[in-house]
């Protein structure tokens, strides 16, 4: 079976269809399947989010029986699993972090490793913050 | 090796595909004798030699510098003339041409859509003015030297394209090999061709299309990190329209 850009001209050459279970050849391509999907568990937090905030736009009842949801075990364990493949993603994302951003100090390039610190640093930051915000 | 009758051997399954006698490729099993310094590609040369004269491959420098023996082993890219047959045994070595290529003859694949792409990002330097000869030479510092040494080191040899499953789903991706060439001109100092570059390495066939599978670097036999050279385009690239929607009077055009 071959299709393609060149069998028009130049017939004899062989060109394989791409499979579409690529993927599953290769432990490094199923990591990068599994990341890929990681977007559904950030999809669920915005969702939830947006419910929130429809709760507490609705009412007081509204708000109660929304929150009451939170706490039931199914929500509990969706929330597991969501923040299992946040924290995932999250990690995965920052350890990239060096490869995309080259910093200069002066002619000096900044190490990879400082770039990752700043980066995590930067999330501890603003996840305190976040908590201060919410809880005070 | 041992002068015995018992030398041990290795099975090579070799991917044949002769357009004049076959529509689909096959497979040929080779026994080959198993030597502590025989690469893969000594086994082909020993197959050519002995045992069947037909099975074309490409190769040349059988040193990991001309980049002309990359093929598949057991779905693996590699530059054949450096993965040791004696790394692979017990148990035998699929050798086939290299993935996401249109196979020509047996290992054999075209790479006429790299070729393509290479002269579309314009790899050499673009100067805005020629400096008059009596100015001497463009001088640059080692620091300066640093910055796009790591691109410069490829050899054309095609292993990331394999390894890259964007390139196999859309063809039309320039592909790792030639953003990081372009980059290698990009981050030189004597070149002014960043803009030019842009306007082909900004499209969906260029940067954007990469996801960062990741792969192209690891398979990379000279440690370029095509990876990392399209991840830091697109910070760039999105750098630029940021500035050009905030800031326009900074941009040249
Ligand atoms: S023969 Fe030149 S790189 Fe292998």
């Amino acid at each position: 079976m071959t299709y393609g850009r060149y069998q028009k001209y130049h017939p004899w050459l062989y060109e394989p269809r791409f499979p579409i279970l690529w993927w599953i050849k290769k432990w490094a391509y199923i990591r990068f399947i599994l990341r890929e999907m990681t977007s559904l568990a950030v999809v669920f937090y915005a969702v939830v989010l947006l419910l929130y905030v429809n709760a507490v736009s609705d009412g007081p009842e509204a708000f109660a029986a929304f929150t009451a949801w939170l706490k039931s075990p199914l929500s509990i364990s969706l929330h597991a699993v969501a923040f299992f493949f946040l924290v995932f993603h999250s990690i995965t994302w920052f350890n990239l972090a060096p490869k995309a951003m080259v910093i200069h100090i002066g002619a000096k390039k900044v190490s990879g490793s400082v770039i990752l610190a700043m980066n995590y640093l930067t999330w501890v930051v603003v996840t305190v913050g976040l908590f201060w915000l919410l809880t005070f | 090796m041992s002068n015995s009758g018992l030398q041990p051997t290795i099975d090579l399954e070799v991917y044949r595909y002769r357009p004049e006698q076959q529509a689909e490729p096959t497979y040929d099993t080779f026994t080959v004798p198993l030597r502590d310094e025989w690469v893969i590609l000594d086994a082909l040369n020993y197959i050519k030699d002995e045992l069947d004269g037909s099975l074309s491959y490409r190769w040349s420098c059988r040193m990991g510098v001309c980049g002309s023996c990359g093929m598949m082993a057991n779905g693996e890219p590699v530059l054949t003339c450096a993965a040791f047959l004696k790394s692979y045994a017990p148990g035998s070595i699929r050798v086939e041409p290299l993935a996401n290529f249109p196979v020509a003859r047996d290992l054999i694949i075209s790479m006429d859509d790299f070729m393509e792409k290479m002269n579309r990002i314009q790899p050499w330097i673009i100067t805005d003015e020629e400096k008059p000869l009596e100015e001497g030479e463009y001088l640059q510092t080692p620091d300066q030297v640093d910055e796009y040494k790591q691109f410069s080191m490829c050899i054309n040899c095609l292993l990331c394209y394999s390894a890259c499953p964007i390139y196999g789903m859309e063809p039309s991706f320039i592909g790792p090999a030639a953003i990081a060439l372009a980059q290698r001109y990009n981050l030189d100092s004597r070149d002014h061709g960043q803009e030019t570059r842009m306007d082909i390495l900004s499209t969906d066939d260029g940067i954007w299309q990469c996801t960062f599978v990741g792969e192209c670097s690891e398979v990379c036999p000279e440690n370029v990190d095509p990876a990392g050279a399209i991840q830091r385009y697109k910070v760039t690239s999105t750098n630029d329209w940021w500035k050009s929607k905030l800031l326009p009077w900074t941009s040249k055009q």
